[in-house]
């Protein structure tokens, strides 16, 4: 009875074709998504089905079950880890069909966590030595696709044995499983190796094919080693004429060529004459490549590749072009040339449909840049951004940012020009580069001296622009315009109207972080005009002549424009509006005494006529429209913004106490230096002033580790922190106020807070509806009232393009920027602040490190026996083969560890011996190529022969040079 | 000071995925509507993974147009893809391998399989699909191209068959034996 289930299973099994028409049926029925519930029922049904299935005595049934099973796996991505048992119960099974659905499963869906891999191990073994060749067939491919380290250990004899299978098929899975085993069980090397290396002699094309592919993988990893073996690649190259293998062999000669220069000189020969010869595009590319990347030192070769290429550019073929342009990205640092006669090709394939061949070709316009066309490359491709989509535009903006600042922006001269680039950048429509541009901004801030008045400029015009506060992305751009402005505020011609800037109503539509950094900003401003205000003499003399005169000529010209502004807005409000003038919100503060500030008003006015002098009133001015801005924000739930708020407003209440105290002394003493307000603001500019540099990355290693200092905290908290690294911490400046005073402000800056600042939700309705109701505090966005022509404002195509869109016009002016010219340089290039230590680390960490590579130190073990890794206590080739032996009987136990029985030693042991025949017979035909080789290297010309040349003759002849060769990597110049 | 702060904490790049040495990190088959009709990794890809790369590799190459080039760059490797009637075969590689060779890989293994069917369409790949993977295997060991003769791999293939052929009729034969005797 208990057969009667599995007998029914088996008599009415759904096949694989019922069950794929039905899934057909019930997707069609349900519509095209997958995930219909009628799908899923059938699917989960089907699953109950195999299940039960699965469980049969019957072969048939079972193996119908698993490949039904197998087919959900790998198309409906269904879990089948716990059929693992069933595959390999039927991988033993005698049916042939069962054991290639067992182990197709197997290959399919084990993995390293399957933990009854290890069952398969015997049944794998049982097979490799299996009869029957397509058993053995089978038995390798399984292993190859699901190869562990303890596989891979288990069955390296038994691989071994295979590599000499006189049926060539097999031989060839081997082979390539072979490369599988050698990267999990790297001692497989010294067992196996020599007889790959046999095999590339073997006349059979498919195996020296598969040999090939395997050593080209392995070189890929870390070609060193291999290089010994380049007579043996060598004669490939010139023999073979198939493609297939003649590509390899070229992948490899591209990664040996570059760590032993004098091997180019032998193959450039043959591969320019494959090149020449071949109609097949892949070889003719592969030689290209390897012309490009590797033989750049023989002219000839680099010329016939440039021929090669021209021919790719000019097909039809979408590929062809896209790998002449990668060709040609490849070639530009070594022959300009090459792309400078292609350039209407890569220029006119930055308009190419396909966006892959946009992207190269915007690659090799970068590729093109130097110091002489950068601003001309850089027009074209600003140009070019603003018309293409979103996308594209900011893979253009992205790799002009990452060009220019390549390596301390080594190529750019005129940081004025790149500076004002940037905030041209972040006015491009769909820019996206916010936060790139914002580091750059700030990076150059820092290092480049020179430029800072250009960049509190480009600053400035960013802040004003009121539309641009709309665009999120563009946040993080204004920042830093915000941060450069307050730190470099001695540059900035017009304090207010940086104040103002500053403090604008839709800041509100920033993310709290940069708004504190805006506040911050303001902070630094209030303190430089108030250390302006108390100590001129110093002011005027610690800035510099230029600079102090004009700050200061524009300090007064601005009072008493700000002075016109408002009478005019008081008696004709709408007609000579000035939308930089925001001193409204400052007269409705100071509402009560509306009076009074007219009168200040005019008072500023007439003292500001008297020029170099900044005024009392101006001041006031300043503080009076800090303070009513900023006082609703003091209840902040952000934690930064009201920090810093009552920070400026702890200044300005010092401020108050000056103004008034010392307006009666003013007159009197003329003795200011002894308040204590006057004090602070020196000292609190002095700390301002104190000069932000760029800070080497190594520098915080540098810092010791204070005591009670907890580092292994977890910093995921940090994050939000980080955001607002920028701000300084001025905590010892802060004047909070008493605990109690400040719960008082808080409650009463909310109900302010609900009054005026309601729409902090940043949506767009709440906003109109505060603009109409507070429509006094807004800059007037329309556009015709904007300020003329200066601050071009943002989203605006129509001003910044006036170049059309026809490509042909790109192609003329990149005409002129392509061919390298000299133009005169007005100026010299200014000092960019480098950190010699630090910043170095950077290539550090790019270089490749020198780690312990298993595969290949064994390979260099076998292959040179045994010199680079072991020390110089070789003497003879008898001791070295003895020497030899001793190591074999070191890691045999590690073998036998396993489950292996003591036959299987025996067996090993003998077939160690025999594999050393074999090793000893490769080294006397190695030795008698490297004759032959060396035979035809003595003709050719090689100045002084160094020592690995004389190595083989002294492994010949006796000891005593042995060291010599062993200090050494080696690498014996068979070839040359 | 603020600065360091900000390199500190700079990111350390996008990890790269672990892979095998070895040239075809996976083949897919993807018929136009999105659907997987074979995949097979010779790289280690977790289960969750894989989806998502077919996922993000149909995203990238179905809505590509015909006259697009049949390589795109996905994760620092190369896709190289082409399309057959509605079916789309894509073969992953390194940067720096040969497209064009993978390209004839790709139509290599296509010429096999319409040689198999006898012009071969998508249906024959949904319903056979253990002998597509059956002809890949032949023609693709460890991720590299193992057999570059169309008519030994049919020959193999072949053999196999008829191996199956006779191991069906001993087993028909003894499930009609065992329908028999419980009868």
């Amino acid at each position: 009875m208990a057969g009667g289930p599995s007998l029914m299973d088996s008599l009415f099994q759904r096949s694989l074709e019922d069950l794929i028409k039905g899934l057909r049926i019930h997707n069609l029925a349900a519509g095209t998504a997958a995930g219909t519930p009628e799908s899923s029922t059938f699917l989960s049904k089907s699953i109950d089905e195999v299940r039960r299935e699965i469980k049969s005595t019957d072969q048939q049934t079972k193996t119908t079950a698993l490949q039904k099973l197998t087919y959900l796996h790998s198309l409906y991505a269904i879990d089948m880890s716990w059929a693992a048992f069933h595959a390999i119960e039927l991988s033993s099974s005698t049916i042939f069909n069962s054991k290639r659905t067992g182990y197709l499963a197997a290959s399919i869906s084990f993995n390293s966590s399957t933990d009854v891999i290890l069952l398969l191990t015997h049944q794998l073994r049982k097979d490799l030595n299996s009869g029957n060749p397509h058993e053995v067939s089978l038995a390798l491919q399984t292993l190859s696709s699901i190869c562990t380290p303890d596989l891979a250990r288990d069955l390296t004899p038994e691989l071994f044995t295979l590599l000499n299978s006189n049926k060539g098929f097999i031989k060839k899975k081997a082979i390539a499983t072979v490369l599988r085993v050698f990267e999990l069980y790297p001692d497989s090397v010294r067992v196996c190796f020599k007889r790959l290396v046999e095999n590339l002699e073997n006349a059979d094309v498919g195996i020296v094919s598969a040999i090939v592919g395997v050593f080209c993988e392995l070189a890929n990893k870390e070609p060193r080693s291999y290089l010994p073996l380049a007579p043996e690649f060598y004669r490939i190259l010139v023999d073979s004429r198939n493609n297939w293998v003649l590509i390899k062999v070229l992948k490899i000669f591209a990664k040996l060529v570059p760590l032993e220069p004098r091997l180019g000189k032998r193959v450039v020969e043959p591969i320019c004459e494959h090149l020449r010869r071949t109609g097949a595009k892949s070889l003719a590319f592969e030689c290209i490549r390897t012309i490009v990347c590797s033989l750049t030192q023989h002219e000839l070769a680099v010329k016939l590749a440039a021929e090669k290429i021209r021919e790719f550019l000019t097909e039809d073929d979408p590929n062809l072009k896209y790998l002449g342009l990668q060709a040609l990205a490849a070639i530009a640092p070594k022959s300009l040339n090459a792309v400078v006669e292609n350039k209407e090709v890569v220029i006119k394939s930055l308009s190419d449909e396909d966006v892959n061949i946009k992207f190269e070709a915007l690659r090799l316009v970068m590729a093109m840049v130097s110091e002489d066309n950068v601003a001309e490359i850089c027009r074209v491709l600003i140009n070019y951004a603003l018309k293409s989509d979103p996308e594209f535009c900011n893979e253009i903006l992205g790799s002009i940012l990452s060009t220019c600042s390549r390596n301390y922006y080594e190529t750019i001269v005129d940081f004025d020009w790149y500076v004002s680039l940037l905030g041209e950048m972040a006015r491009v429509p769909h820019c996206q580069k916010g936060e790139e541009i914002e580091n750059q901004l700030v990076d150059i801030g820092m290092r480049v001296r020179d430029v800072r008045p250009e960049v509190v400029h480009v600053g400035r015009d960013l802040l004003i622009d009121p539309a641009l506060l709309g665009n999120p992305f563009i946040h993080r751009i204004l920042s830093a315009a915000a941060w450069v402005s307050g730190e470099y505020v001695e540059f900035c011609k017009n304090p207010f109207e940086l104040m103002e800037a500053l403090l604008q109503p839709r800041t509100n539509l920033l993310p709290p972080s940069v708004r504190a950094v805006y506040i911050q900003s303001a902070f630094k401003v209030l303190t430089f005009a108030a250390y302006f205000y108390f100590y001129p003499e110093e002011a005027l003399a610690a800035s510099i002549s230029g600079v102090g005169e004009s700050v200061h000529n524009g300090w007064c010209e601005q009072s008493s424009d700000s002075v016109s502004g408002q009478t005019v807005t008081f008696s004709e409000p709408d007609e000579g509006f000035n939308p930089r003038m925001l001193h409204q919100p400052q007269k409705d503060a100071s509402g009560n005494d509306g009076k009074k500030m007219i009168s200040d008003l005019e008072q500023v006015s007439s003292c500001s006529v008297k020029m170099g002098h900044f005024t009392k009133d101006c001041l006031v001015g300043m503080v009076n429209l800090v303070e009513s801005t900023l006082r609703p924000m003091a209840g902040s739930h952000e934690v930064e913004i009201q920090d810093r708020v009552k920070n400026v407003l702890g200044l300005i209440e010092l401020i108050r106490q000056e103004i008034h105290g010392c307006l009666v002394p003013k007159e009197e003493e003329n003795d200011r230096g002894e308040l204590k307000a006057c004090e602070i603001v020196r000292v609190m500019h002095d700390a301002f002033s104190e000069e932000l540099g760029p800070v080497s990355l190594s520098a915080q290693g540098r810092v010791p580790l204070p005591d009670g200092l907890e580092l292994k905290e977890n910093l995921s908290d940090l994050e939000a922190i980080c955001g607002d690294f920028r701000i300084p911490v001025l905590s010892s400046f802060s004047l909070e106020k008493p605990r109690s005073l400040e719960k008082d402000v808080v409650t009463v800056s909310d109900q302010q807070n609900e009054e005026e600042c309601e729409p902090s939700s940043e949506s767009t309705s709440l906003l109109t509806e505060h603009r109409k109701r507070h429509g006094i505090y807004y800059l007037p966005s329309e556009k015709k009232e904007k300020v003329p022509n200066d601050y071009p404002p943002a989203n605006d195509l129509s001003m910044q393009d006036k170049v059309n869109d026809e490509v042909d016009y790109l192609v003329k002016l990149t005409e002129k920027s392509l061919v390298p010219k000299k133009k005169p340089i007005a100026k010299p290039r200014p000092v960019v602040v480098k950190l010699d230590d630090g910043d170095r680390i950077h290539i550090n960490e790019t270089l490749p490190e020198l780690k312990e590579d298993l595969i290949s130190d064994a390979v260099q073990e076998v292959l040179l026996g045994n010199q680079a890794v072991a020390s110089s206590s070789r003497t003879d080739k008898s001791d070295k083969s003895s020497n030899r032996r001793s190591r074999k009987e070191t890691f045999r136990p590690l073998e036998s560890n396993a489950d292996s029985t003591t036959v299987e030693i025996a067996e090993l042991g003998n077939k160690n011996s025999r594999r050393i025949k074999h090793r000893t017979h490769g080294k006397e035909r190695s030795h008698r190529s490297s004759k032959k080789a060396t035979g035809e290297s003595d003709r050719s010309d090689r100045p002084n022969s160094s020592h690995p040349h004389g190595k083989h003759k002294s492994r010949q002849r006796a000891d005593g040079m042995e060291n010599v060769a062993a200090e050494s990597p080696v690498i014996p110049d068979f070839l040359l | 000071m603020l600065i360091s702060f900000s390199l500190l904490f700079e990111d350390v790049g996008a990890s790269i995925t672990s892979s095998s040495i070895c040239q075809i990190h996976f083949v897919l088959l993807i018929s136009r509507q999105g659907k997987v009709r074979l995949t097979k990794w010779y790289s280690p890809y977790p289960q969750k993974e894989r989806t998502k790369v077919i996922r993000e590799l149909s995203g990238l190459i179905l809505p590509r147009g015909p006259k697009l080039c049949n390589f795109v760059e996905w994760r620092g490797f190369k896709v190289v893809y082409r399309r057959y009637a509605s079916l789309y075969f894509c073969m992953c590689i390194n940067q720096d391998d040969n497209e064009l060779e993978i390209l004839e890989i790709i139509h290599h293994y296509v010429e096999i399989l319409d040689r198999y069917f006898g012009s071969v369409c998508e249906l024959d790949l949904i319903f056979n699909f253990h002998k597509a993977y059956y002809i890949l295997d032949e023609l693709l060991i460890a991720g590299e191209l193992q057999e570059s003769s169309k008519k030994t791999v049919a020959r193999h293939i072949a053999a196999q068959d008829s191996l199956v052929e006779t191991a069906k009729e001993q087993a028909s034969s003894l499930s009609n034996i065992i329908a028999e005797a419980t009868k």
